[in-house]
């Protein structure tokens, strides 16, 4: 019996088997990428959403009366008390498609704002991820990989954007260019497009990418493998993206969630100050900045997108964070040991 | 003019007899004690020739004097003119171009000195040294002041005014007659500082003053500091009466939130800032009896770039008039109690003020209901449709949520709108500089004096603008030369008659309006809230509330 097993060839899983396999037994990360895909969908689902409640969640209506339980109800209701000052919103009527989260001081049904701005937060907080980790990348893999002088001035340009605060050096980029958009050579990005915050969120983090990257790539450049291609003369960039770019994946992925939390974050930032998505279109953000003026008598307008970003940035923390574990070799000779 | 000023003597005499004994018996009854008031953050600078801010020249009204002030009273009295350091109205000759003033005798200053006509001279001007914001405008017409702009620090004003130390007497002559020169020189861009004052902007050093009152500290990050002159012996109540308070405790840097829970805890008395718009309902109802409501002369209006498309057309000017709904602007400012919606551009009660709306569903008098077909109609009929406009609003709550629901009313009537708030420390000056291109905005403005000209000429006279200028107040870049020749025509007739001045006036509000260089949103109120136990809560037209009228005990 025992020659026999050691006859048949035993099956071996790939490196990215044995992650998945370990990221799906970690249940924390796992119910935190169920969470995260929930808000994606429910985000996706926002024009449906306004469609079917017949609101438009851009437009003021102040004067809008809609039905609760056949009584006709102002979605903004003047006091009638004293001297009759102020106009208070529609709170929340818990009926899904009718104001369910009431209604903010334009009198806009703030659930369709709720979806509409997710959609908003995760597509520029996705974008700038994007952007992020290729320039990030880019910049790593060519000063880590050339050296000399190109790493010198590579590094010290990262060096000089990594010496500011990042929040600042997003609100100054983001003063800038707000009332004017980016018009260089031929790229033209108008003031209120949603690429503005995707593109200044996007760079204010490349140090934040390029500079393990770097260190990983100024490692593996003196790896045999890599010397071995050199000395037979393959190309540097057919190095870089064959040999090097690979064995940067793993770190890479693990990238994707915590630098999609941060710009989140960022995003939000930005446009609770005006200077991020601009009016009408929704962030969770701008709606924050909405419920800011309202905290007294409608404080859900505010607390609902607090609520929504603290769930997304912490669903993509803990992904990211089962994610490292399970592409990490070190987590690898754990699972080999059980 | 003379028998202007005469009516205006002989009123301020009979008010100021009529008032003076109950000043006085409330005086030993509610006299000390101390007033804290909130602000979220400091006005500017302390120096009253260069700080341009409601704010400021509120609290400077019981601290400096001019040789002429609006007077200390209640409502529209607060937009008369009385003699302060000077003894009476000034004689007025030289076919209206040369005022004298005779100095009052034994005012000090609050750091001891006398007051001479040699601080007259120099506060004068001092105006021009320090490049006071309206140096170039209010003050431009006294003779020597085409120098003083030329070269600030050598101003002599040398002819335009002269002090005779010996008979007492101040000489301003003007190059030419203005019937708004005594409302100019009562403002706090006009007091008199002591000669010595150094020619530039004193910032966070308090100079020394004549009123009631003086500056005793200032921080411009917690506070300041406000107590009695120990050289103040009132020689007018009506152009500087004495206060209630000991002391005046102005801090800042408490939200607007905290600031209204501090009243109703009465650990303050006033805030400065508006009150938060969720808290109305609630403060409406509970504390009825602390809210104040007032008038102001002030409008909110959204101007539209003239020289830029699509609003460098009229018709396309005139549908953005008819398509606002005003009633919907004043929900978002508070209600009807608040403010009121308004076409044209001078507001109620004010000289020249005849009401008209043309831009509304029944043309008339006043604004009903906004006339969107029409609008529509208008918008095709100029060939704009579909253009793209860019709103920039101030980036408050109110006026964010005013540029909103604009950018709404724009899309329904065939443009392609976005809306930009931008920093309110910048958004004024930002609007008034054609380099910016900006087509549409939302703005304020709030009456300098009680003079029609100062909405009408200052806001939509060629001379107002200046391209590429963070200085053009005529953001529309409005310039009818019809218009501005009546204009001229109306400041000249005031000189002689006021009434037939304010017809003209009146005409000409109808046609500025007819032509929508900008559009007319309402006309807003002040609202006060005071702690329970300020009493004699007085409003003035001209500077708002009198803080030192009012008791604490």
């Amino acid at each position: 019996m025992s020659n026999e097993a050691v006859a048949m060839p035993r099956k071996t899983r790939g490196p990215w088997a044995v992650a998945f396999a370990k990221l799906a037994t970690d249940r924390a990360a796992m119910a935190s990428l169920a969470v995260f895909l929930l808000i994606v969908f429910a985000c996706l689902s926002a024009p449906l959403y306004a469609q079917w409640a017949g609101t438009d969640p851009f437009a003021s209506t102040l004067d809008a009366v809609i039905q609760i339980d056949g009584a006709d109800v102002p979605v903004m209701e003047q006091s009638t008390e004293g001297l009759g000052l102020g106009y208070t919103p529609l709170g929340p009527t818990w009926r899904l498609g009718n104001y369910f989260l009431g209604a903010d001081s334009q009198g806009r049904d703030v659930m369709a704002r709720m979806l509409y701005g997710g959609l908003s937060s995760l597509l520029i907080s996705g974008a700038a991820t994007i952007f992020t980790l290729i320039l990030g990348t880019a910049a790593g893999l060519i000063a880590g990989y050339f050296g000399g002088v190109t790493d010198t001035v590579l590094s010290r340009l990262l060096d000089v954007l990594w010496a500011f605060p990042i929040y600042l050096l997003a609100i100054s980029l983001s003063i800038v260019t707000i009332a004017q958009g980016i018009s260089i050579g031929p790229i033209e990005i108008e003031s209120g497009s949603l690429w503005l915050p995707v593109i200044i969120i996007g760079i204010v983090y490349i140090p934040y990418v390029a500079r393990p990257i770097r260190g990983q790539v100024l490692s593996l450049r003196h790896s045999e493998f890599v010397l071995a291609a050199i000395n037979l003369g393959v190309p540097g960039p057919r190095i870089l993206w064959r040999d090097i770019l690979p064995n940067i994946t793993t770190t890479l992925i693990v990238f994707v969630p915590l630098m999609m939390a941060l710009n989140m974050l960022t995003e939000s930032a930005l446009s609770f100050l005006s200077i991020g998505v601009q009016p009408p279109a929704a962030s969770w953000g701008t709606i924050i900045q909405d419920g800011q003026a309202l905290l007294y008598t409608r404080p859900l307008v505010a607390l609902v997108p607090g609520l929504a970003i603290a769930v997304s940035v912490m669903a993509l923390n803990v992904f990211g964070d089962g994610l490292r574990d399970a592409l990490d070799p070190r987590s690898k000779v754990r699972l080999g040991r059980d | 003019m003379k028998k202007l000023l005469l009516a205006a003597s002989a009123a301020a005499l009979l008010a100021g007899m009529w008032l003076a004994p109950a000043q006085a018996e409330y005086l030993k009854e509610h006299r000390g004690g101390t007033i804290r008031l909130l602000a979220r953050s400091a006005a500017g600078t302390l120096d009253p020739h260069i700080n341009y801010t409601d704010q400021g020249w509120q609290m400077y009204q019981p601290i400096y004097d001019g040789l002429v002030a609006f007077r200390k009273a209640e409502g529209m009295d607060g937009f008369t003119i009385v003699p302060d350091l000077a003894e009476a109205l000034p004689q007025v000759s030289n076919d209206g171009k040369t005022f004298t003033f005779k100095l009052r005798k034994g005012i000090k200053f609050s750091d001891g000195k006398d007051l001479g006509v040699k601080d007259v001279v120099a506060s004068f001007q001092r105006i021009f040294k320090v490049s006071g914001p309206t140096s170039g405008t209010f003050y431009a017409g006294i003779v020597g002041a085409d120098k003083c702009l030329a070269d600030t620090k050598s101003c002599t004003l040398e002819g335009g005014v002269v002090g005779d130390e010996a008979a007492g007497t101040i000489t301003v002559n003007l190059t030419k007659p203005d019937a708004e020169i005594l409302y100019k020189f009562a403002l706090p861009h006009a007091v008199v500082l002591p000669a010595d004052t150094p020619a530039e902007d004193m910032g966070s050093k308090p100079i020394p003053s004549t009123g009631a009152y003086m500056i005793s500290a200032f921080d411009p990050n917690k506070g300041m500091t406000v107590t009695r002159n120990p050289n103040f012996k009132q020689w007018s109540e009506e152009a500087q009466p004495d206060g209630y308070p000991d002391v005046v405790q102005y801090d800042f840097g408490l939200s607007e939130e905290a600031a209204v829970t501090a009243i109703q805890n009465s650990e303050a008395d006033w805030m400065f800032d508006a009150l938060p718009s969720d808290r109305l309902g609630e403060l409406g109802t509970k504390a009825m009896d602390q809210l104040h409501i007032s008038p102001l002369s002030a409008w909110w209006y959204a101007p539209l770039n003239n020289r830029l498309a699509p609003f460098d057309n009229e018709k396309a000017r005139q549908a953005v008039a008819y398509a606002i709904d005003r009633n919907t602007l004043v929900k978002l400012f508070g209600g009807k109690v608040l403010a009121s919606p308004v076409c044209q551009v001078l507001p109620p009660d004010f000289p020249g003020h005849e009401d008209y709306c043309p831009f509304t569903k029944n043309p008339g008098a006043k604004w009903s209901a906004p006339d969107l077909d029409k609008a529509k109609q208008l918008v095709e009929e100029s060939g704009t449709k579909g253009q793209k406009v860019t709103i920039i609003v101030e980036d408050t709550a109110i006026s964010r949520s005013i540029g909103v629901y604009l950018q709404s009313v724009l899309t329904t009537i065939g443009y392609v709108a976005d809306v930009k708030p931008i920093s309110s420390n910048i958004q004024f000056t930002y609007i008034q500089n054609t380099n910016n291109k900006v087509q549409m905005s939302v703005t304020q403005w709030y009456k300098d004096y009680p003079a029609a000209s100062d909405f009408l000429n200052i806001l939509f006279s060629c001379a107002s603008f200046r391209e590429g200028s963070d200085a053009s107040i005529n953001i529309a870049g409005f310039c009818d030369k019809d218009i501005d020749a009546k204009m001229q025509k109306a400041l000249d007739l005031g000189v002689t008659d006021q009434k037939a001045a304010d017809k003209l006036w009146a005409e000409i509000d109808k046609q500025v309006t007819d032509k929508a260089p900008a559009v007319g949103l309402f006309t807003p109120k002040r609202l006060d809230f005071v702690s329970k136990r300020v009493g004699n809560f007085k409003f003035n037209r001209q500077f708002n509330w009198m803080i030192t009228q009012s008791w604490v005990q």
